[in-house]
């Protein structure tokens, strides 16, 4: 469906700086793919983030984010096409790249009879922080996250939450350009997501930090300045979260009233789209909310109720893939638990 | 590396980044080999474990074979057995330190290590020296056992012999990192202790004289390498022992080849190369990216 395929709409171009030749671009892909044999796990993608931009990538299971983060970190060779980040080129600068992000896998990977902080203290070295920066930087890292007070304890006590918040402040401790999330908040609870999340955009806030993330979780995708929706190893849209609703139409107001015809028949004739819904009538309307109240004084009949409902990114990926994203929390959080308890070594 | 002078500032010497190169890769050896003596020191069960058994085998064997074996001039098995006793309690803590990175691996933290900007050389390098220090410890604690069992230990005996135990565990390691770096599940790890660790103490002359065996008993025992760890281990310790020669001729040292008594410098080059190959081996086997 080639009408559906926007990767640069005029909002995204004032959302931030997206042409491929800006130096400012903390990552810029252009026609990378990722073939396994015969199976393309991602194909000819394209894109650009600008430099301290939060950008997501949202699709379900298998549509190739994760390969696609692999290729930027350096943990997989593209097949095709090329790929910068922070102005390193991921096939021929491999080790550069690795210097100037932080990451953050799905699966955790701390130490976890280290404490805390000798978890930061192994990494800093490994990423050559300077000597005399490592603790100020530990320290720093530590009170972004909220971990200071944990800092001595070792990570074995950590509750799933607290070690993914420590695996973010490690993805930052040697200033990365980039920090990469691959599905940060797979198998913690919303409160502890909303959490994690809260850290994220104080990152970017007080450390400028490039932040590149995969999710599949709609709510998630909200956060991001700007939105890549992979499906089947390709981006089917790109754009802000609000021009990518707007893309997929209009807002819709559904009316309760005391007679559903004759607020229809008005409301038609004075061009307003109108669909009969059961037992409320559903009109399309640009702005929904802004409209309510014309929308009653048009239908001239007593209206007890008004429901103003927004495309939500749910509708956008439904409107971009034919499909619900598949809503697997399960799948994810039981090998989750079953390692929590099979962690003691 | 040429292309990591990339990211310096203009003007900065590709020479200085070199240097940086280095220092960073020592640093990073030195910070792997630190986390294998944390891990050590926290894991008592583990200290605990890698102790007992040995005990048990320089007790009960030594014990036990004794009153089969009995003394010949004041010499006995569990003299006899001591040194090999050692050597058992060092290689068994050097190939569970490296097999360590099936754990590694399981649980993550093999991956944090892959993805930082440090050779795969600096990885194993500090975990096959974290390994090998872990080792040497454990097995230098057995020497505290020595006046036990009557064992004359003198300071020159002790240098000769954390010395010998180093390099036997450099190598074990070394050999011990590759083969994690091969197994990709923990069932693995249970298959390698059995199937390696076991055969290999055990067909090493730890617990036997090496003279006098059955012609295919003898082929084994010498293409073992293990074999020529453990034979410096004892000729030490027990040139350190009064022992009059009909004890040195039954529990004789010394490994022979084709007729041939080889020397010891001859045995710790056996060794030695040995270290040198499975850690390039392992260096090329660590973490190959997709």
């Amino acid at each position: 469906m080639p009408t559906r395929l926007i990767l640069e709409s005029p909002e995204a171009t004032r959302a931030g700086p997206v042409a491929m030749s800006d130096v400012t671009a903390a990552v810029e892909v252009s026609h990378l793919s990722k073939c396994y044999g015969a199976v393309a796990a991602v194909h000819d993608v394209s894109f650009s983030v600008a430099s301290g931009e939060v950008f997501a990538f949202l699709g379900p299971n298998g549509a190739g984010k994760t390969t696609t983060i692999k290729m930027l970190c350096t943990l997989a060779r593209p097949t095709g096409g090329r790929a910068k980040v922070d102005g390193f080129d991921v096939e021929r600068q491999p080790k550069a790249v690795r210097r100037h992000i932080g990451l953050v896998f799905q699966e955790q990977t701390l130490d976890d009879q280290l404490t805390a902080e000798e978890n930061l203290r192994f990494h800093a070295v490994l990423y050559r922080v300077p000597h005399a920066e490592v603790e100020d930087r530990i320290d720093r890292v530590l009170r972004l996250v909220a971990l200071s007070e944990r800092r001595r304890d070792l990570v074995s006590t950590f509750s799933g939450g607290m070690a993914r918040r420590l695996e973010i402040a490690r993805g930052m401790l040697h200033t990365p350009a980039v920090l990469f999330l691959d599905e940060p908040t797979i198998g913690l609870d919303p409160q502890t997501r909303a959490l994690m999340w809260e850290d994220v955009l104080r990152l970017r806030r007080e450390e400028g930090v490039t932040i590149f993330l995969t999710t599949h979780y709609m709510d998630e995708a909200e956060y991001a300045d700007r939105i890549a929706i992979i499906d089947h190893g390709s981006i089917v849209a790109l754009d802000t979260p609000g021009a990518l609703k707007h893309q997929v139409g209009a807002d819709t107001v559904e009316l309760v009233t005391t007679d559903d015809t004759l607020a229809a028949a008005r409301l038609e004739s004075a061009g307003f789209r109108v669909r009969h819904g059961e037992e409320t009538l559903v009109v399309f309307a640009e702005d929904g909310e802004a409209q309510v109240a014309r929308l009653i004084e048009v239908a001239g009949v007593p209206v007890s109720n008004v429901h103003v409902h927004r495309p939500t990114l749910d509708d956008v990926f439904l409107h971009f893939t034919g499909r619900q994203i598949r809503e697997d929390h399960a799948e994810h959080t039981m090998p989750m638990r079953m390692r929590a308890f099979t962690r003691r070594r | 590396m040429t292309t990591t002078t990339v990211g310096v500032p203009a003007g900065s010497p590709v020479l200085a980044d070199e240097r940086e190169n280095l220092g960073s890769e020592l640093r990073t050896i030195g910070m792997v080999w630190q986390r294998e003596l944390i891990r050590f020191v926290r894991t008592r069960t583990r200290i605990l474990s890698s102790f007992v058994q040995p005990i048990l085998f320089l007790f009960v064997l030594g014990y036990g074979m004794s009153t089969l074996v009995g003394t010949t001039g004041g010499f006995d098995f569990k003299k006899f057995v001591f040194p090999g006793i050692v050597s058992m309690s060092v290689v068994t803590t050097a190939m569970f330190s490296a097999i360590s990175i099936v754990w590694d691996r399981e649980f993550g933290f093999l991956r944090e290590m892959l993805v930082a900007p440090v050779s795969r050389g600096a990885l194993v390098i500090g975990k096959t020296l974290g390994g090998a220090s872990v080792a040497t410890v454990q097995g230098s604690i057995m020497l505290a056992l020595a006046p036990l069992i009557g064992v004359h230990l003198t300071a020159l005996l002790v240098v000769e012999v954390v010395g010998l135990e180093l390099l036997m565990a450099v190598a074990i390691t070394s050999f011990g990192v590759f083969v994690a770096s091969r197994i990709q599940r923990m069932e693995g790890f249970q298959v390698v202790m059995q199937l390696l660790l076991f055969p290999m103490l055990f067909l090493s002359g730890a617990l036997f004289p090496l003279k006098g065996l059955p012609a295919w008993l003898a082929v084994i025992t010498r293409i073992n390498p293990l074999t020529y760890a453990v034979d410096p281990l004892r000729h030490v310790v027990f040139a350190a022992q009064h022992m009059p020669p009909a004890a040195a001729a039954r529990f004789s040292t010394g490994v022979t080849l084709f007729g041939y008594t080889l020397p010891l410098g001859a045995e710790i080059a056996v060794v030695g190369v040995f270290a040198v190959v499975f850690l390039g081996f392992a260096i090329a086997a660590f973490g190959r990216p997709e």
